[in-house]
């Protein structure tokens, strides 16, 4: 075996024994390089756990059933987060009705029908990723001017919530939702054209089934999202004082976020510690909605 | 009856050259194919980019024709306009006309929808539903709306001409991802034949599938060729020789001025000629391994 030579003649060989006594993984730049990253993480993990626990050390005395079942209440000793409850469900309920269906309906369409060369399809598609960035307030102005265009005095109502909700997440469940649809291999098309099925046909009896739980999941971190906004709300009044449950899509309401901000900015230490308790109830809440998002993906997540 | 885009350069070569393909079974083949589908002076382009140039071919019922050739010959977009399969791609057209049946499947009013009922399609990559056994037979009569007295007695009758039924029947119900690669495309082929075509399309059916399980569909297309006709895109030049009656061989050109390269038939024959005899040049090289 000859000596390698590079290109200019110049004998290239191995500087450094093999056995150098010392670990190569373990150089100083490598070491702080690793320590940096470990770092970073520490920071960002240890301010979230603060957090949970001073939540938790703030409210843990007001975490009772006296929270779901009573009215809010000038004694802090007596006031629970019923009617914010009550209006979280009314308005998600209500925004899953109004975005689930026009979501999906405007994916499906941008994914399988429209024909992506057509400069009007590269432009919605575009825009659809711009929506997706953009300010939640900016949905409750948009709502606000809408309800007034409509002559619409009360506008803290159960629906005009849900509809400037329903803008705010409508571009991301757009964006789920068409993921979903190309997750569907190429094949699964072909193949149900060639049996002689229309197109119609073959995105509503193979490509949308195949897509659904990627389409539950986008969709329920979408309305969890919705769940915890506070700021498109506010915009359209909802920081009212409601001593009733809500009962229709004209009912007025409020919402937990809400809720938890109208009560921090109480000066009584009892209303700080209602905020903390509901806080963790809405924490509670959003961590089950994850947990189930993450379920339905791995159980029916399919293998092509 | 020999097909050629230009004048064969080569002599004929000696009969026997090529010991090592066995030639199809013995069976007696008309000397000229009946025309169930022809191809009329067929150009295909994707966009600018001429993918097949110029293709006469006629191929002949309940019969089996290979189409071979090299790699970007246009063999498989050949085959793909049969059925306008090739529409659902961006920017695909095809010139010339593709006559099925003394009718032309391109011609305005006719649904692509029924074309490819009635011509079905077999894809690389076995490419059942993610459904039942059962569904996935079940779903092609039921898209297309055919009167059937039972879907049961019609699964069972798919699956059985396609020498599935003896190893799927106590697990209709089960999924077909279950299945192994060859027992899946097997159900593809049941699949296709379930909505009662009169072509069936392979488009290299078998190379994604081990030699036993090749071997099984090899058998099963000699069955099928007795109810269906048959038309093959296959890489395997053996496999040619084995199952086909017909052979189109088929090159990539580079035009003289642009230097684009496009797709053309160089010769079609009985296989028995085309593997024994070819009269073109580039053919005899392509088979006795020269190029490609």
């Amino acid at each position: 075996m000859s000596t390698p030579t590079s290109a200019t003649g110049r004998v290239i060989q191995a500087t450094r024994p093999l056995n150098t006594g010392r670990n190569g993984e373990m150089r100083p730049t490598a070491l702080i390089f690793l320590v940096l990253l470990w770092l970073s993480l520490f920071v960002a993990f240890a301010v979230l756990i603060t957090l949970l626990i001073t939540i938790f050390i703030t409210g843990q005395n007001k975490l009772t059933w006296n929270l779901v079942t009573n009215f809010p209440s000038a004694d802090p000793e007596e006031a629970g987060a019923r009617p914010a409850i009550l209006g979280s469900v009314w308005a998600i309920g209500a925004t899953a009705v109004m975005t689930l269906p026009l979501g999906i309906a405007a994916a499906v369409h941008l994914e399988e029908f429209a024909d992506r060369k057509r400069w009007f399809n590269k432009f919605v598609e575009l825009n659809v990723q711009n929506l997706a960035a953009v300010p939640s307030i900016v949905y409750g102005l948009l709502a606000l001017a809408f309800l007034s265009m409509l002559g619409v005095t009360n506008k803290n109502i159960v629906i005009g919530g849900a509809f400037a909700l329903t803008l705010l997440i409508l571009p991301v469940i757009i964006i789920a939702t068409r993921e979903a649809l190309r997750a569907v291999p190429r094949e699964i098309r072909d193949g149900s054209l060639a049996l002689g099925a229309s197109q119609w046909q073959t995105t509503w009896r193979q490509v949308l089934p195949a897509s659904v739980p990627g389409i539950a999941t986008g969709s329920i971190l979408a309305l969890s999202r919705a769940l915890g906004e506070a700021a498109p709300l506010l915009v359209l009044g909802a920081l009212v004082y409601i001593t009733f449950d809500p009962n229709g899509l004209l009912s007025g309401y409020t919402t937990l976020p809400i809720q938890i901000f109208n009560w921090t900015g109480r000066p009584q230490e009892g209303f700080h510690e209602l905020a903390g308790a509901t806080s963790l109830l809405l924490l509670a809440v959003l961590i089950l909605m994850n947990a189930l998002a993450i379920f339905i993906r791995n159980k029916f997540q399919k293998r092509w | 009856m020999s097909t050629s885009t230009s004048p064969s350069t080569g002599a004929a070569a000696p009969a026997a050259a090529h010991p090592h393909f066995q030639a199809a079974e013995s069976r007696r083949v008309a000397e000229t194919p009946s025309g169930l589908i022809r191809c009329e002076d067929v150009n295909v382009y994707y966009g600018d980019f001429r993918a097949v140039t110029g293709v006469n071919l006629e191929f002949g019922r309940n019969e089996i024709t290979a189409l071979i050739g090299p790699s970007g010959c246009g063999k498989s977009t050949l085959l793909r306009s049969l059925n306008r399969m090739n529409d659902l791609v961006d920017g695909a057209r095809v010139e010339g006309n593709v006559i099925f049946q003394e009718e032309d499947i391109y011609a305005k009013g006719v649904d692509p929808i029924e074309v490819r009922r009635r011509i079905g399609m077999v894809f690389q990559k076995p490419n059942p539903f993610p459904k039942s056994i059962y569904d996935n037979i079940a779903y092609g009569p039921r898209v297309t709306g055919m009167k059937v007295d039972s879907m049961d007695d019609l699964v069972e009758e798919a699956l059985t001409r396609s020498a599935l039924w003896g190893e799927v029947k106590d697990k209709l119900k089960q999924s077909a991802f279950g299945l192994s690669g060859g027992q899946q495309q097997r159900l593809c082929i049941a699949r296709t034949i379930a909505v009662q075509p009169d072509v069936i399309l392979m488009d290299e059916p078998c190379s994604a599938l081990d030699p036993i399980a090749t071997s099984r569909i090899e058998d099963l297309m000699h069955e099928l060729r007795k109810d269906y006709t048959i038309i093959i895109v296959t890489h395997n030049m053996q496999q040619a020789a084995r199952v086909a009656d017909r052979t189109a061989f088929f090159t990539a050109l580079a035009d003289e001025t642009t230097g684009d390269r496009t797709g053309v038939l160089v010769e079609y024959d009985l296989t028995k000629n085309i593997f024994e005899q070819p009269q073109d040049q580039r053919t005899e090289d392509y088979i006795s391994g020269r190029f490609g």
